[in-house]
């Protein structure tokens, strides 16, 4: 089998200026998304609890959604998770109220509404547990999870990602300024931040619960689609050296269409693996393999389209690389000709 | 050209073989145990516990896999739930003959089901955290500040107690936030009393200054040493974690983990647990001591044997069993109270020496100085339940702060009482500002969506990478397998803990693995292309790829990195497997691979072509 058959080189650069007005068009409006609406921040970030329950029939949401409500915990938010006896329920932080007795009265209350009992017993070599039981032994619900983040954790969470986030970007951009030029480190950071916008303006559009893990999911996609440009440039620059007669949008036409074929069947893999997760990983790892899947869809574009387009705005020519040129005559060179 | 001298095959022989052993017991999942370790900070688990155990398993007619002593607990491995359930109260009874003071813990627990010998190599499955295997977790803030406050309060106390002894005249003493401020009529009681606090208190610098207060008095200002401010808060959190573990230890959890984190902070983990209500309850107790006087009166001998307790005193239990009658009235609390070592008195018997702070000295050496020959009672309050420590009668007067209680007790319980008087409370207060309950049920599920994203994003990439690059894609299928062998090995080596993002983290690094693989394919066809011979393109096609590889792989390390420098909980989880994954799979995916292909095609010098797939040349 052979996807790619491309014989001549794809014009992509003649058509730079389209696609860049497009990216910036998708990076307004997910700036604007995320402006306006803002994230929908997990409670790792804002502090509150959760209180995941399980029914033993179909739960109703509406019912567990007043019942909480009467207990005038502030806004509550409950949802399915799941499936349709799984229930999720959201609890802002309040502040004169002792944060870690909610669960447990949450909890006790739904089991009142349901016409059951809080009783602590021994759960064969479990310890005890506290479990809601009717009157003739039925167990209509159970405590599936839950979580309480006090507001300390939270604001110190939001500025471990935002470090951990400037810290991926300046390691990546020292890397690729030694292992290319400025102008492709400036390219390449620009392009992929980019994605990384488009994915928050996603999360904030469709108000998809932003978490700890779709952090990292972000982040890993950040160095994962970094590699998409590292390997267009350095195609580039193989065909600087190669190509003498073409000029700088030609070598970078050339460089693209000769990973195409490449770029395709990686990041079709990697979505494999992620589309395994996003169909079987259940609830937990859903907006993990969300943010991965539109991180991984808009890596190839923005790698593709926008980096090598910001480098030739940027004025990459030849001379830029001769240095490194001059170098690669050794053929034990490990940075000679990377190339796929 | 595409043959590895033997050294290089040796080398992969090793990594498989090593990486097989290690994951290994990972496949033979959990048997039902249990876990015999010590409730008392003074007792010790050795090789007798071992033999003891088997005799009484022996005994109850009990039969176990193996019992053995890991570490510093014993532990008993058995076929079924039913004789592990049967186990647990045989050895129940045996080892803690009361119940109400239960010298160990006796839990139940699962083991690797691995065989002996995979045990012998120290070869241990993954942990799993608390989201795959349920449980309860907290995060815990210690006060610093309130650490601070009470070694400031306690100081001015014993500053008072200095200035007074040396008779130093002074116009006050007070804590004004983090400094203590004594105001002085004239220079020169200044200057004497700065002797006397500078050489008796070493924790603190003084400053001279000036009323603010208008009275214009010379005043000295003290501040707490950051050296000393630093050691008083390591000291703080060290024994808030001592007093964490003591009281854990009566949930009967098998391996609760409790740990610091940063400078201020206790994560405490406890597996299996399902109740916070008591979890909570246990670590929030605020344990405290009173010493109050003890009444022996007839009557009160009479409210002894049961009869009524005479008004404005109280009944408690002596360590024992016998009950005694004290006043309602506390001499001393707990606050009082500076330190608790076991020793031994001048008989050369075990005691305990107390160390009281100034205030606490003076009222001690007044109450003993109007009591002697009468006894006191040292009262320890758990959950609101007051046990009477010692009794001891009070023989003479005793002033200097320094109390030594002895009489019938071991050495043992000497150490024992210290450690309850030392670490009964808290140094300092805590408070939950994280809470995570995961139910079993919901444990399970995790594992087991994990494992079917993992196994079913595995299998197709397999299936892909075999249609499309043939011979080449089926040497890549199996260059993964191997990445992930290692990965598992690699992590139960360590024994990392594996968490729902370190699956995801398996799963997203093995679909980013391939990507290596995909480029050296990519470049063997592309030499083939341009008309290289068979083995000469798989050659250039490995050379050429490896900086890309090297370059993509870096860039990836980079952002793994940030997020485990950066990263908390989850995170951490996810960032320590991607890490992993990225440096396994760059040996699995070149040398392992290139090794591979070597074995099969290097030998044959006249290769006709190679089994890569197609391979499409544009016609011109």
């Amino acid at each position: 089998m052979e996807f790619f058959r491309i014989k001549r080189d794809i014009p992509f650069m003649r058509h730079a200026l389209v696609f860049n007005a497009i990216s910036f068009l998708t990076f307004a409006v997910a700036v604007f998304f995320l402006v306006t609406r803002g994230l929908h921040l997990s409670i790792e970030f804002t502090g509150g609890s959760v209180i995941e329950t399980r029914y033993a029939q179909s739960a109703d949401v509406g019912k567990v959604r007043a019942t909480v409500e009467a207990l005038n915990y502030g806004e509550v938010q409950a949802q399915n998770f799941g499936t349709s006896r799984d229930v999720l329920i959201r609890l802002p932080l309040r502040g004169e109220m002792k944060q870690t007795e909610v669960v447990a009265k949450v909890f006790g209350a739904l089991c009142k509404a349901e016409g059951g009992q809080i009783s602590s017993v021994d759960v064969m070599g479990k310890g005890p547990a506290q479990i809601c039981q009717t009157p003739n032994g039925e167990q209509p619900l159970t405590l599936q999870r839950s979580e309480f983040v006090g507001p300390q954790v939270g604001e110190e969470l939001v500025h471990d990602g935002l470090m951990a986030l400037g810290a991926t970007i300046v390691g990546i951009m020292i890397y690729l300024a030694i292992r290319f030029e400025w102008k492709f480190a400036v390219a390449g950071i620009i392009a992929n931040l980019h994605d990384v916008i488009i994915i928050l303006g996603f999360f904030a559009f469709f108000q998809w619960e932003f978490s700890l893990s779709v952090l990292a999911a972000v982040l890993a996609v950040l160095g994962y689609s970094v590699n998409e440009s590292v390997v267009i440039f350095d195609r580039i620059r193989e065909a600087f050296r190669k190509f003498r007669k073409l000029n700088t949008a030609e070598v970078i036409d050339h460089a693209i269409t000769s990973t195409t074929s490449r770029t395709i069947i990686t990041h079709g893999s990697t979505q494999m693996m992620v589309g395994a997760m996003l169909v079987f990983g259940g609830p937990t790892l859903h907006y993990f393999a969300l943010a991965l899947t539109i991180g991984i869809l808009f890596g190839i574009y923005s790698s593709v389209f926008v980096a090598a387009a910001i480098a030739m705005w940027l004025g990459v020519k030849r001379d830029d690389l001769i240095s490194a040129s001059k170098k690669d005559v050794d053929p034990n060179d490990p940075n000679a000709g990377a190339v796929v | 050209m595409n043959r590895y001298p033997w050294w290089k095959y040796l080398i992969i022989a090793v990594a498989l073989l090593i990486g097989l052993i290690y994951s290994l017991p990972n496949v033979f999942g959990e048997a039902p145990a249990v876990q015999l370790s010590s409730g008392k900070a003074t007792l010790k688990l050795d090789q007798s516990a071992v033999e003891r155990v088997r005799t009484v398993l022996k005994e109850a007619g009990l039969e176990a896999d193996f019992v053995e002593l890991d570490g510093t607990s014993v532990r008993a491995r058995f076929k079924d739930t039913d004789s592990q359930m049967k186990a647990r109260d045989a050895l129940g009874r045996s080892f803690n003959p009361d119940a109400q003071d239960p010298s160990y813990i006796v839990a139940l627990n699962l083991v690797s089901r691995s065989p002996q010998w995979l045990r012998n190599l120290h070869a241990q499955p993954m942990y799993l955290g608390l989201d795959l295997r349920g449980g309860v977790h907290f995060l815990m803030q210690v006060d610093m500040k309130a650490a601070l406050t009470q070694k400031l309060d306690s100081l001015s106390s014993d500053m008072r107690t200095l200035l007074r002894d040396k008779d130093i005249r002074h116009s006050g003493i007070r804590r004004d936030a983090s400094a203590l401020i004594v105001r002085f009529r004239d220079d020169a009681a200044r200057e004497a009393a700065r002797g006397v606090l500078q050489s008796n208190l070493a924790d603190v610098v003084w400053v001279d200054g000036t009323d603010t207060g208008g009275s214009g008095d010379r005043t000295l200002v003290g501040t707490l040493k950051p050296t000393s401010e630093r050691a008083i808060q390591e000291q703080a959190l060290k024994q808030n974690i001592t007093t964490l573990h003591n009281r854990i230890n009566e949930l009967g959890v098998a391996e609760p983990v409790i740990q610091q984190q940063g400078i201020d902070r206790v994560v405490v983990q406890l597996p299996g647990v399902q109740d916070t209500a008591k979890a909570k309850d246990i670590i929030g107790r605020t344990a405290t001591l009173e010493v109050r006087m003890v009444n022996d009166s007839v009557e009160a001998q009479a409210a002894q044997a049961g009869g009524p307790v005479p008004f404005g005193y109280e009944r408690y239990m002596e360590r024992g069993g016998l009950p005694i009658i004290v006043k309602r009235e506390v001499v001393l609390t707990g606050d009082n109270l500076t330190d608790a070592q076991p020793g031994f008195d001048e008989n050369q018997e075990a005691a305990v020496h107390l160390t009281l702070d100034a205030r606490g000295a003076r009222i001690f050496k007044d109450v003993t100085r109007e009591n002697i020959g009468k006894r006191m009672a040292i009262i320890l309050f758990e959950k609101g339940k007051g046990e009477v420590v010692t009794a001891p009668v009070i023989r003479g007067e005793i002033g200097g702060g320094r109390v030594q209680i002895s009489g019938r007790m071991s050495t043992e319980e000497a150490a024992d009482t210290a450690l309850l008087l030392r670490a009964g409370s808290l140094a300092a207060p805590m408070e939950i500002i994280e809470e995570r309950t995961v139910g079993p049920s919901l444990g399970a599920d995790n594992i087991a969506q994990g494992f079917n994203s993992l196994i079913w994003g595995f299998a197709a990439i397999a299936v892909f990478m075999v249609l499309y690059y043939m011979l080449f894609g089926v040497f890549s299928t199996i260059a993964l397998t191997v990445n992930l062998l290692l990965l598992v090995a690699v992590l139960s080596m360590l024994q990392a803990t594996l968490t729902l993002p370190g699956i995801a983290a398996i799963a997203l690094t093995l679909g980013m693995a391939i990507d290596a693989n995909v480029l050296i394919n990519e470049r063997v066809r592309e030499e083939l292309r341009n008309g290289s011979a068979p083995q000469s393109a798989i050659h250039a096609g490995y050379e050429h790829a490896w900086s890309t590889i090297l370059d993509s792989n870096v860039t990836t390390l980079i952002a793994g990195l940030a997020l485990l420098a950066f990263g908390s909980g989850p995170v951490r989880g996810f960032a320590v497997v991607h890490c992993l994954g990225i440096l396994t799979s760059m040996f699995s995916a070149v040398f392992f691979s290139r090794g591979l292909v070597n074995l099969w095609y290097g030998r044959q010098k006249k290769l006709k072509g190679v089994s890569i797939g197609q391979v499409w040349k544009p016609q011109e």
